[in-house]
């Protein structure tokens, strides 16, 4: 009845066939999924501003050495896994096995050199007396807060670092194509971005500037 | 060709394994999340029957039910703990495993793909998955009756610092509160993995000539739906993280300094119980339209196929949809007038809520649009399609007052907000779940229910629920106040026990008309009338193939679309409706 008029609308132009988007399904569900993990850390920033916020007396205990150096080391390490994520990609879709293999194991090298790293960052921090439950400088949040959003982030590095091996193993057995790496290439470098928000609100916002 | 257009084909199952249990298949897995729902929804049910006995005869004593609950009915009578962990209980399973499992998981899984002309969903296997988990969580959730302490008391909303703080602070709150925790974050994966899903099969497979605008508007409330699980739930998910550090790591995000609670000092300081309540309800909100906007769906479908009629502004139905629930991302703040909110974001939350009556608005006034002059045929299914509406509107106009911080105020923790959220996203919803199963049922197990029954059930329903929640308004409006086991302690709420007696016999008589509905689904799983392929003479494309349909939904066809998705009364058309596939009409050439 009203089919004339409705087909002149611009949401009706598609005619059929496949993907009307012209994204594959994995990689739309990826994009969906980091959507949604976006906002699981959101909430956890959320929920770090608003006790801060309402603390009058949030410790600013961090100094230049060591912590901002060590933090600083990490997201360097944690950049050139993006680097180096990028020419896997670029490697598989030239359809460069060798290389792409290479890269990505690069890549989750990297990833772990960041755990690591971030480990013996952790048992100094706990050696100083910082603790989920406390720490000497002041609010308990603090160490709660550090740990909590941190220890998010590690654990998204650490899922992705066996991904990374997943897909390297995949593509080594000609299981996986070029979509699959740039799919997880997508989650690689979110991770990357959160950590990107964390660097500079966890650490260099709790960096004692003498004042 | 037909492989690229449709990578999710995959093989029918053989064993039984595959076929029933771990099924891919997306019409196994709606039917596995509808009886999930089912078991879920006559739990809920018979823990509410427990509290309104308690609450109509506070004096009396059942020593039959202390044999039951040897724990929980001392004596005989309900202690007040356990009725708060009834509450919390039933609040909790309604919300998150009928109300968001039955119309999203259970029907949306069964007729999203088959409604936009797909073999099955983008991800089967993570489509299993998803269920499964949901199955796990229900699994923690039933659990936590079962532990040391029993269920916890700190409500469906687990308000902090309540349950933040452990045993100490009353029974259930150990180990019942952490499954409780546990059972909701694993539903928060479970969420997300349906979420995915739905989101990408509406994107990428409908078939040819299905474009958006021609969706049909249950699709097009999936959708919706789906994108606000993806957007909330993740939300929720870090607040129970937070909360379960909170209990089991010893930090105190949610607990501030200076408690002392159960005559013991807490020795936790910093945390703030309003930052659980902005995380919770950032969530919790847009959950409430996670319940109902399938409903509205499932509305929409029936009052146009059984008017006979195009569905009446099909445009504005998609931008209303999509109003309401990018709106619900806006208003959590209307629940935590009475918190210590500034009152300068009270007004702006006010506000804000007060503007989804528009598109709320919009939605009602075209379903009596519809309805308007239309040859209507008054099946099951219709009549709780109109049962909807009326309680969508009953239940909404309240939704104007609460949403009024002046009033709110007033009304906050009275029988007046329980009144109005269970006609609304509790009973409005299960209407909607209701005349959806009286309308698919035939497609979904190839026989028909029984009518007559069906109409019995519909009207003891429709009065049993009017029943029993407009006297709670008025006793609101009273003052008598919720969450009490026991409202005669308060002399004020003393002469409100007549009214807490009706209502608990209203309960009584709706609980037991539910059993119809559950003879009639049984019986007709088994010996009801065969049904043929589109017994509603309905136009969507769910009703051009088999009842059942088959493993690949349309036996092979590749479909093209032609048509909308409500043309009913189509002037030239050989039939009073035009199905989706049906050839282009000459006239509108």
């Amino acid at each position: 009845m009203a089919d004339a008029r409705v087909e002149n609308t611009g949401l009706q132009v598609w005619g059929g066939g496949t993907l009307p988007y012209s994204v594959s399904h994995i990689k739309l569900g990826m994009w969906l999924f980091i959507v949604s993990d976006a906002l699981t850390f959101s909430a956890l920033l959320f929920g770090y501003s608003y006790v801060r916020i309402s603390t009058p007396d949030w410790p600013t205990p961090f100094h230049f050495w060591p912590t901002v150096v060590f933090a600083t080391l990490m997201t360097a390490v944690l950049l050139s896994s993006s680097l180096t994520m990028v020419l896997a990609v670029n490697a598989a879709q030239r359809g460069d096995r060798k290389w792409t293999i290479r890269w990505i194991l690069w890549t989750a090298f990297f990833g772990a050199a960041f755990i690591v790293l971030h480990g013996l960052e952790w048992m100094g921090l706990i050696n100083q007396g910082m603790t989920l439950t406390g720490n000497p400088w002041g609010t308990p949040l603090f160490g709660a807060t550090f740990f909590g959003i941190t220890g998010m982030h590690m654990f998204h590095v650490f899922t992705g670092v066996i991904y990374l091996l997943a897909i390297a193993g995949g593509v080594a057995r000609k299981r996986f194509h070029s979509e699959h790496v740039e799919v997880c290439g997508l989650y690689w470098h979110f991770v990357d971005l959160v950590w990107m928000f964390v660097f500079p609100l966890v650490y260099l916002l709790s960096v004692d500037m003498g004042a | 060709m037909s492989d690229s257009a449709h990578p999710a084909v995959h093989p029918a199952p053989t064993t039984f394994i595959r076929k029933w249990v771990f099924s891919t298949d997306h019409k196994i897995i709606g039917i596995q999340y509808y009886f999930l729902a089912l078991i879920a929804v006559f739990t809920g049910l018979a823990l509410s029957v427990l509290m309104r006995l308690r609450l109509a005869w506070p004096a009396e004593s059942w020593p039959w039910l202390e044999k039951i609950f040897p724990v929980g009915f001392e004596g005989g009578v309900m202690s007040p703990e356990f009725y708060l962990a009834m509450l919390t209980m039933h609040g909790t399973i309604m919300v998150f495993f009928v109300l968001t499992t039955a119309p999203q998981g259970g029907f949306g899984n069964y007729f999203l793909p088959i409604q936009i002309g797909a073999h099955d969903m983008a991800f089967p296997v993570l489509n299993m998955l998803s269920f499964w988990v949901t199955f796990l969580s229900m699994g923690v959730m039933f659990a936590a009756f079962f532990v040391a302490g029993g269920a916890p008391i700190s409500g469906w909303t687990a308000y902090a610092p309540l349950s933040a703080l452990g045993e100490v602070a009353g029974p259930g709150l150990g180990s019942g509160q952490d499954l409780w925790i546990i059972s909701i974050a694993l539903f928060c994966v479970a969420s997300l993995l349906g979420a995915l899903n739905f989101i990408t099969t509406v994107l990428n497979m409908r078939t040819k000539g299905m474009s958006l605008m021609k969706m049909p508007l249950t699709v097009w409330t999936w959708f919706t739906t789906a994108i606000l699980a993806l957007l909330s739930f993740p939300v929720l998910l870090a607040a129970g993280i937070l909360l379960l550090l909170d209990r089991l790591g010893g930090t105190s995000f949610f607990i501030p300094a200076g408690l002392v609670v159960s005559d013991t000092v807490i020795e936790n300081s910093g945390g703030s119980p309003i930052l659980w309540q902005h995380l919770f309800w950032f969530f919790g909100h847009p959950e409430v339209y996670i319940a109902i906007l399938p409903g509205m769906g499932v509305a929409s479908q029936l009052l146009s196929t059984f008017a006979r009629k195009p569905i009446f502004g099909y445009h504005a139905m998609v931008v209303a949809i999509f109003a309401i629930g990018m709106l619900g991302f806006f208003v959590w703040g209307h629940h935590m007038f009475v918190s210590g909110l500034s009152p300068f974001s009270a007004l702006v939350f006010s506000i804000l809520t007060l503007a989804i009556g528009v598109p709320s608005a919009i939605k009602t006034f075209n379903w009596l649009g519809t309805l308007w002059g239309g040859k209507i045929r008054f099946t099951t299914a219709m009549l709780f399609a109109i049962g909807f509406v009326s309680l969508f509107v009953s239940g909404g106009i309240t939704g104007l007052f609460l949403g009024q911080t002046s009033v709110d105020v007033q009304l906050h923790d009275t029988y007046f907000p329980v009144a109005h959220f269970h006609m609304i996203m509790g009973v409005a919803a299960i209407f909607g779940i209701f005349g959806a199963t009286y309308y698919w049922f035939p497609k979904m197990f190839g026989r028909m229910l029984h009518e007559g029954l069906g109409k019995l059930h519909f009207w003891l329903t429709f009065i049993g629920v009017n029943a029993i929640f407009i006297p709670m308004h008025l006793m609101g409006i009273m003052g008598q106040l919720r969450r009490y086991a026991e409202s005669t302690e308060f002399k004020f709420m003393e002469p409100l026990q007549p009214y807490q007696e009706f209502v608990t016999i209203a309960a009584f008589v709706t609980a037991a008309a539910q059993l119809l509905f559950l003879v009639n689904f049984v019986w007709g799983m088994f010996k009801g009338r065969k049904a043929t392929e589109n017994p509603w003479e309905a136009t969507t494309l769910e009703w051009i193939t088999a009842s059942p349909p088959p493993h690949d939904n349309f036996g092979g066809r590749e479909l093209v679309v032609n048509h909308g998705a409500y043309e009913y009364g189509v002037p030239g058309a050989p039939r009073d409706y035009v199905m989706q596939t049906d050839p282009p009409l000459e006239s509108s050439k």
